[in-house]
């Protein structure tokens, strides 16, 4: 679908506004520790506004079932008191939000200039062929699935690699498949977290 | 004079996030006890005074900024704090968020009281989690000793400061599009006028200000606005992050006067120590990546809004990517726009679909099957997205191609000439389209 007839697209053309179909999967509800959290998150608003506590409410629904399905979506949709087709717009836009199943170590590369300069294109080489998957996919036993992102904001401590929500910093190419390992070993202990926690 | 570090002067410190170390310190929460006793139009009159400039990138003056607020619309007034640090090279928010948070619940305080509002959101990007739990354990003890919540210090003030995460979006920077965000909404950015100081947060007068302008504050109240102003050129006042990576010795955030040059930044014992390798230095980004390239000429031009405007590029978020000579500029272009085009908010097409093919032309350039005409091309598509948005994100994205177009054009040529990449540095993938698979 190209405009110019010497040029095609990409065969994937990135486009933010594709629509994101997913599974219904099983039916969803909050724990009561999570329908307590956001009850408390909604009062950060003004009554009229429960529509802010959104992106609250689908990070609390991806934590509990790692992703996010149209029965979590729809879920959201009746605590917020908005409509399904709402909630699948915000999911469908913001890059955190899950529709497929992943693995339970996502492994966001940094690969915007800083950390490229540093040889963050060389760490995604690395880790894809230590864990033998391509950028997007999930390794069969479920692990691990590999992302490549756009800037993490830690541009100083450069190729940095973000996991679920922990940070590891300075991971030289070399040292990637050693960070795997060590991260199956040790789990949590194997991130050099971030350089400004001083203290524990 | 020696330049003393007003915001950063205990971040390498154990326990400086502390509200006690605050407190006992950094003379903590003695700026937001004096505003309560002051009016909140002299408030907003010292803060012009000392010409404070947003730390956001555009350089706006604060004062002005909050003067706008509409004072006599009857409904609520809110702060956005913007701490959605996204510009690829800038990471100073993130020090400031976790060595030195009470400084910024401090200014928020502050800033709700000098614009009448109840209550301020911290919007804080969704990567920054571990930023994030830091804030909010230090926000709470900020409600226990008094500092926020109903009748701060016995003055009848109320104040509310929320942290709302962000899901991953560069776009939820700019200023609308962070309310839209924020609202539950895309976030994409809105037609202005109405500016968000009339119409912002559910359509209620709203100032949003950086974390560091924020952070700015308490010391402006403190110290007053002649002390302030003192600090840096005219109309440049004050203290400075620099947030300096790429190919130097000792990349870090760093913090300044705007009287420092360019050259001080990169080269300096006490700064980032020259460059890395011994390599020789090529060009510098010195704003975020969103900014035109200064060359070696450029370097001694004082690191200010204005010194740096002067100089042909702009300050920005001050966020200073250094670039030794072993960078190909159409790898740099084309790394920039894979930024762009996946950053794009999809509202205006310039945006969107041109982001898109100029990525499309430097990966046909840098995988050496370029044309000649197809540098043109690049430019042609570049010049009409330039202006042609909502936003700025429009210019942003066109200007790495314009940029490394009009300086290292002979780069270009060379690739499109030779068939192959000019440059392969031994950091890059063996296999180019690793940078280019999605």
């Amino acid at each position: 679908m190209s405009f110019h007839p010497q040029m095609e697209y990409a065969p994937a053309q990135f486009h933010r506004s594709e629509r994101k179909l997913a599974d219904e999967g099983p039916p969803f509800a909050y724990t009561p520790e999570n329908q307590a959290k956001f009850d408390e998150n909604v009062t950060h608003y003004p009554p009229e506004q429960r529509k802010s506590a959104i992106l609250y409410a689908l990070y609390l629904a991806q934590g509990q079932q790692g992703y996010l399905t149209g029965n979590a979506m729809r879920f959201v949709a009746q605590q917020i008191g908005c409509s399904k087709a709402d909630v699948e717009d915000v999911v469908s836009y913001y890059t955190m939000f899950y529709t497929k199943p992943v693995g339970r170590r996502v492994l966001n590369v940094c690969r915007t200039l800083s950390c490229a300069l540093l040889g963050a294109e060389r760490v995604t080489e690395a880790l894809s062929e230590k864990l033998g998957i391509k950028p997007g996919q999930t390794t069969p036993d479920g692990e691990f699935t590999l992302i490549e992102v756009e800037c993490l904001g830690a541009c100083d401590r450069a190729p940095v690699v973000m996991v679920n929500d922990d940070w590891h910093e300075r991971l030289a190419p070399e040292k990637a498949g050693q960070f795997v390992d060590d991260l199956k070993a040790r789990g949590a202990a194997a991130f050099t977290g971030c350089h400004l926690k001083v203290e524990k | 004079m020696a330049f003393e570090p007003v915001l950063t002067p205990f971040v390498r410190e154990p326990n400086a996030h502390t509200l006690d170390f605050y407190v006992q310190r950094s003379r903590g929460y003695e700026g937001l006890r004096k505003a309560l006793t002051m009016q909140p139009n002299d408030l907003i009159e010292q803060v012009k005074a000392s010409g404070l400039r947003g730390r956001g990138g555009a350089g706006f003056p604060t004062g002005m900024k909050w003067q706008f607020v509409d004072k006599k619309s009857e409904k609520p007034r809110y702060i956005c704090c913007n701490a959605d640090e996204s510009e690829p090279g800038t990471f100073k928010d993130h020090v400031l968020m976790e060595r030195n948070p009470h400084l910024l619940i401090e200014g928020c305080a502050i800033s709700c009281f000098a614009i009448g509002a109840k209550v301020a959101y911290i919007y804080i990007r969704g990567e920054f989690y571990h930023v994030q739990q830091v804030l909010e354990a230090e926000i709470e003890k900020a409600y226990k000793a008094g500092f926020l919540g109903k009748n701060i210090l016995g003055s009848g003030f109320d104040c509310d400061v929320f942290v709302h995460r962000g899901a991953g979006a560069y776009e939820a920077g700019e200023e609308t599009a962070l309310i839209e965000s924020l609202e539950g909404k895309r976030a994409q950015p809105r037609i202005k006028p109405p500016f968000p100081a009339v119409a912002g947060l559910y359509q209620c007068p709203t100032a949003v200000n950086n974390v560091e302008t924020l952070c700015n504050v308490p010391p402006i109240v403190l110290n007053g606005p002649e002390w302030f102003a003192a600090l840096g050129p005219e109309k440049n006042g004050g203290p400075k992050l620099y947030c300096i990576s790429g190919h130097v010795q000792r990349p870090g955030v760093y913090e300044a006067s705007m009287n420092t040059t360019l050259r001080e930044l990169i080269y300096g014992e006490q700064f980032a120590q020259g460059m890395a390798g011994g390599k020789k230095f090529k060009a510098i980004i010195p704003g975020g990546s969103s900014v035109p390239l200064l060359l070696d000429q450029h370097l001694d031009t004082p690191a200010s809004f204005d010194g740096v405007q002067k100089a042909g590029s702009l300050l920005g978020s001050a966020g200073l990517i250094v670039l030794d000579e072993t960078v190909c500029m159409v790898w740099l272009a084309m790394n920039l726009l894979h930024f762009y085009r996946h950053e794009s908010c999809g509202k205006c097409t310039p945006c969107r679909e041109g982001g898109n093919w100029l990525y499309q032309l430097l990966m046909r350039v840098e995988g050496g099957e370029g044309r000649m005409k197809d540098i043109d091309l690049l430019f042609g598509v570049a010049n009409n997205i330039a202006g042609k948005t909502l936003c700025a994100f429009g210019d942003a994205a066109a200007t790495p191609v314009q940029t490394t177009l009009k300086l290292f054009r002979h780069e270009f040529e060379a690739h499109v000439k030779e068939g192959r990449c000019t440059l392969p540095s031994e950091w890059r993938s063996k296999h180019p389209v690793m940078a280019g698979h999605h």
